[in-house]
């Protein structure tokens, strides 16, 4: 693609600077999978709907469909890449996941996990099902319905007492 | 090992690459020097094509190719085709209308692949197909299957006049109407069985590679049986010879029938690849997959049970039209047949059924296996006239069902299936404990009081899964058998690989198949890998759906290690110096009978590679087995769901407010897993009774074509599911286990529809009860207020 038809766009994303020539018309989720090869975030919808590509930017949830990574310039992203240190101890909400079965076939896990994570930080650590529920409208599951998710996030927002992206702790 | 045996819940070993975002679904693997694939799509439902100009698209920038179905005539590339026979009444066979990948001369519904662009960017793609310009000559369209077959309706496929693709039926008619003539009471009704869109969250996907080196294709694809696609695309389409096509099938996002099908973009991202010379990926979009994806159930029924004067049940009949969409799907006419027809009994002591169906084609999505697939469909005919002639009867609907329980087993129903063992009279008294039955009245007051009609609706469905043996469905049409195959491959430091023809895509293969080794050998589970997906590494397999991956795949698992069990104790006769006989495998670890000596199972595996212990003309060295499984039977797991709703008089709004299911499964091998397959079925089955719905406008353009008009069910149509187990052994297979992946789907429908007519005391109700259908129905009661 000719020079003058891309734009530079520089972010943090996982802690780690980046910067990269875009098409004007790139969005966040395609810079992240296809620029950057964070395929961790995914696209399982075209209106904004199913939350599989849910991210955090500057500390809050949003669906990396929906922005243009130009509109991110000096943006800090995190995804579920950078969560947790590879090989390293998973989250608290990545653990609560496994140990709930909150998984089946795993393509909408990064963008519930994420949301969890952000609605810990917006709710506190003791979420009652209704209130999760609720806040899971912008998440489509198809395998688990839903009922394995709901308790992992109790127990994953249990477990982040005292962590950096928790209420509590602020 | 009880740890990490069978039985246990024990956590999946696959969990940490998805929840830490490094799973490979198709979309996440790039090719290098990957080309991008758009596929132009008709915007007409029926149309014949005039004209396709392409030159100006092919000169857009970054344009490959733009191919047509012109080109692939010209290349010999062969129609997609049905692969399960089914003749009509008549004797006279399916009438099968040709399915090229992209449309050639004529399309028959709104998405069918018209060309395909391929270019440096999918964005380059994108753009260019805007510039192809087309010609249609529009044709008056038909969607509804109940008008598809009237006099003067558009005519689809020169080969099936009146749309008519078989005029199928299945039991004794006439026994039927003698049993109809003698009955105290006739319940009917006529059904709708709402077209639903699948939407598994992993859009499907393929990249397709040659290599003119060598001639060979390599497809990955987001498939559920890799092997099978392989058949059907060498053998039926033509493509390539069979070992000259490799189909991987890496981590899939869900599938729920809709990715066994074999597609024509997979199709066509092989073909074009040789075209261009590059390989070609496409990724489809969420609102693409609406008009792309198989579509399920769509049936139209009218059903009929006789009752003496005790409610015992005489006779069912049903006529269902089935809507098979525009073209014959991979597996399309097996389901409103031989997975349909044949579930009409239900759990019940049916003497006489008589079912007929006529398949027919519309203009619209072709029409496969969703979730259950035909099983749905006949269990909500079987529970609702069942719920209904109790009410009608006056009798307790539980009272009825169990009045009419099979309890003798084996049970020959007068539709071929041979239940072979269960116990419907548990799950029933163990759901109802569960459920609080004996409150209801209680919980239905206290729901009036706060301006609320409360019902309830019981579901005792059965269904068939591991469907089998070969022989039995070739009888019936199929046109590939059924078993499933497996390979244990032993390493010399006693780690195990075991490669199965199963696929998972979200059922947890990889611990499951894992437990059953570890449990087997007595090693521990970390010890274990399995592999599955990939044609150049596993053996002819049949792939995953029916829940057939646990009766049928693991199955072959335990006849393969049987094998490697025996080779072992052979190895390790050698190595103490005493008779095969006398050697045991416990623990992990080979002893003597009625001695101390013992030899680790590391130690058993690794002299079986280096073969100095035994002559290798008189055992083969190595450690390695491969089996092929063909049941003796379907299995039939069956259970109780029972759901109580609560219905807003003044919005029409549903909400589900307790659900308790208890499932006959046979014998678990991981009840975490089971319960997740339960819950995430029973999501499927009530978005099919409150919210989904494929619509189609009287032009046969689908006004349901995005999440933000196909209601998908979100967290909140849910209240906390109760599920539970009753056990009864299956005969069928070598573990006693019978599969558990559709049975919530199954079971959900009848249960809450059955639910939301006790609460509003009407049984004129179509799926989706959504809330302005359920504030219609109550309008017509007299009843509208709870209070």
């Amino acid at each position: 693609m000719a020079a003058a038809d891309t734009a530079a766009v520089s972010m943090t994303v996982n802690g780690k600077p980046i910067s990269a020539d875009v098409d004007p018309r790139t969005l966040l989720v395609q810079l992240l999978r296809e620029t950057l090869r964070l395929t961790g975030t995914h696209v399982g919808c075209d209106t904004s709907q199913c939350g599989a590509c849910v991210v955090h930017v500057n500390g809050k949830a949003i669906k990396s469909c929906t922005v243009l990574a130009l509109q991110l310039e000096g943006a800090d992203v995190l995804t579920i890449e950078g969560l947790a240190p590879a090989d390293g101890p998973l989250h608290p909400m990545q653990e609560a996941f496994r140990e709930n079965h909150g998984l089946q076939c795993g393509y909408c896990t990064p963008g519930m996990i994420m949301t969890a994570v952000d609605m810990v930080r917006r709710k506190g650590n003791d979420l009652d099902d209704r209130t999760i529920r609720e806040e899971l409208e912008g998440n489509i599951c198809r395998c688990t319905g839903y009922h394995n998710i709901v308790k992992a996030i109790a127990a994953g927002a249990k477990a982040m007492r005292g962590t950096a992206t928790s209420k509590a702790a602020e | 090992m009880s740890g990490t045996g069978i039985g246990a819940a024990v956590r999946r070993k696959e969990d940490r690459r998805f929840i830490t975002g490094k799973g490979h679904y198709t979309d996440d693997i790039n090719r290098p020097g990957q080309a991008f694939a758009f596929f132009l799509r008709s915007p007409h439902a029926h149309a014949t094509i005039k004209s396709i100009d392409a030159k100006a698209a092919s000169a857009m920038p970054g344009v490959l190719a733009v191919l047509t179905g012109a080109g692939l005539a010209n290349d010999k590339i062969g129609n997609l085709i049905c692969g399960w026979m089914i003749h009509s009444k008549d004797g006279s066979p399916m009438k099968m209308a040709a399915h090229p990948a992209l449309a050639s001369g004529k399309v028959c519904h709104v998405g069918d692949a018209v060309a395909v662009v391929v270019a440096e960017t999918l964005a380059q793609a994108r753009d260019a197909a805007e510039k192809i310009k087309i010609d249609y000559g529009v044709l008056p369209a038909v969607a509804d299957p109940a008008a598809a077959q009237k006099p003067g309706a558009p005519q689809i496929h020169d080969i099936a006049p009146n749309n008519t693709i078989y005029q199928w039926s299945l039991g004794d008619a006439k026994a039927v109407d003698a049993a109809f003539k003698s009955a105290k009471h006739v319940t009917k009704l006529d059904i709708v069985n709402n077209r639903l869109v699948p939407n598994a969250i992993e859009p499907r996907a393929a990249i397709g590679e040659y290599d003119s080196g060598t001639g060979a294709f390599t497809l990955w694809n987001t498939t559920q049986n890799p092997h099978v696609a392989r058949l059907v695309i060498a053998a039926f389409v033509g493509m390539a010879s069979e070992h000259k096509l490799r189909v991987i099938a890496p981590d899939v996002g869900g599938g729920f029938g809709s990715k066994i099908f074999i597609y024509p973009e997979e199709v066509v991202a092989l073909w074009a690849s040789k075209r261009v010379g590059r390989p070609v990926k496409w990724v489809a979009d969420r609102s693409e997959a609406f008009v792309a994806d198989a579509h399920g159930r769509d049936h139209v029924t009218h059903a009929e049970m006789a009752f003496d004067a005790d409610g015992k049940i005489l006779a069912l009949r049903a006529k269902t039209v089935a809507n098979l969409g525009a073209y014959m799907s991979t597996f399309s006419s097996s389901v409103p047949t031989y997975l349909y027809a044949t579930l009409l009994s239900g759990q019940y002591e049916i003497p006489h059924i008589y079912c007929e169906v006529d398949a027919v084609y519309t203009n619209t999505v072709p029409v496969d296996a969703y979730r259950g697939a035909g099983r749905p469909e006949a269990t909500f005919v079987v529970e609702r006239l069942v719920e209904v002639g109790a009410r009608e009867i006056g009798q307790d609907p539980a009272e009825l069902r169990r009045k009419n329980f099979i309890r003798k087993f084996p049970h020959q129903t007068p539709v071929i299936m041979n239940y072979d063992a269960g116990d419907y009279g548990a799950s029933l008294k163990k759901a109802m404990e569960l459920a609080d039955c004996k409150n209801f009245a209680k919980r239905k007051r206290d729901s009036a009081r706060s301006g609320k009609l409360r019902g309830i609706g019981f579901s005792t469905y059965i269904e068939a899964c591991g469907i089998a043996p070969s022989q039995a469905v070739g009888s019936l049409g199929a046109g590939v058998g059924l078993w499933e195959s497996a390979e244990v491959r032993v390493n010399p430091t006693g780690s195990v690989e075991v490669l199965t023809g199963s696929h998972a895509h979200g059922q947890g293969h990889e611990t499951t198949f894992a437990q059953l080794v570890s449990e087997r050998l007595g090693i521990p589970i970390d010890d274990v890998s399995i592999v599955h997906g990939d044609t150049d590494k596993v053996q002819f397999g049949m792939g995953t759906y029916g829940s057939r991956s646990g009766a049928v795949g693991m199955s072959a698992v335990v006849k393969a290690l049987d094998k490697v069990e025996a080779k072992a104790k052979k190895v390790a006769a050698y190595m103490l110096e005493a008779a095969e006989g006398d050697i045991e495998l416990k623990d992990g670890k080979f002893s003597v009978a009625g001695t101390d000596k013992s030899a680790a199972w590391g130690d058993v595996t690794l002299n079986a590679y280096i073969a100095h212990k035994f002559s290798g003309q008189e055992l083969e060295p190595g450690l390695k087995e491969t089996s092929f499984y063909d049941p003796t039977n379907f299995t039939f797991p069956a259970g109780c769901h029972i759901c109580e709703v609560e219905v807003d008089t003044e919005t029409g709004n549903t909400e589900v407010v307790a659900w308790t299911a208890v499932d006959d499964f046979g014998v678990l091998i991981n009840p975490m897993i089971v319960e997740g397959q339960v819950h995430g079925g029973i999501a499927q089955g009530v978005g099919q009774a409150l919210c989904e719905g494929a619509v189609y406008d009287k032009d046969a353009q689908l006004v349901t074509g995005s999440f933000m008009d196909y209601a998908m069910p979100r967290a909140d149509y849910f209240p906390t599911l109760k599920v539970d187990t009753t056990l009864t052994r299956c005969p069928s297979n070598p573990l006693g286990i019978k599969g558990c992946g559709e049975a919530g789907a199954i079971a959900a429908p009848a249960a809450v529809i059955n639910a939301i007519t006790n609460a509003i005391g009407t049984e004129n109700l179509t799926m989706p009860a959504t809330p302005a259908t359920v504030w219609a129905a109550l309008q017509k009661t007299g009843m509208p207020h709870a209070a």
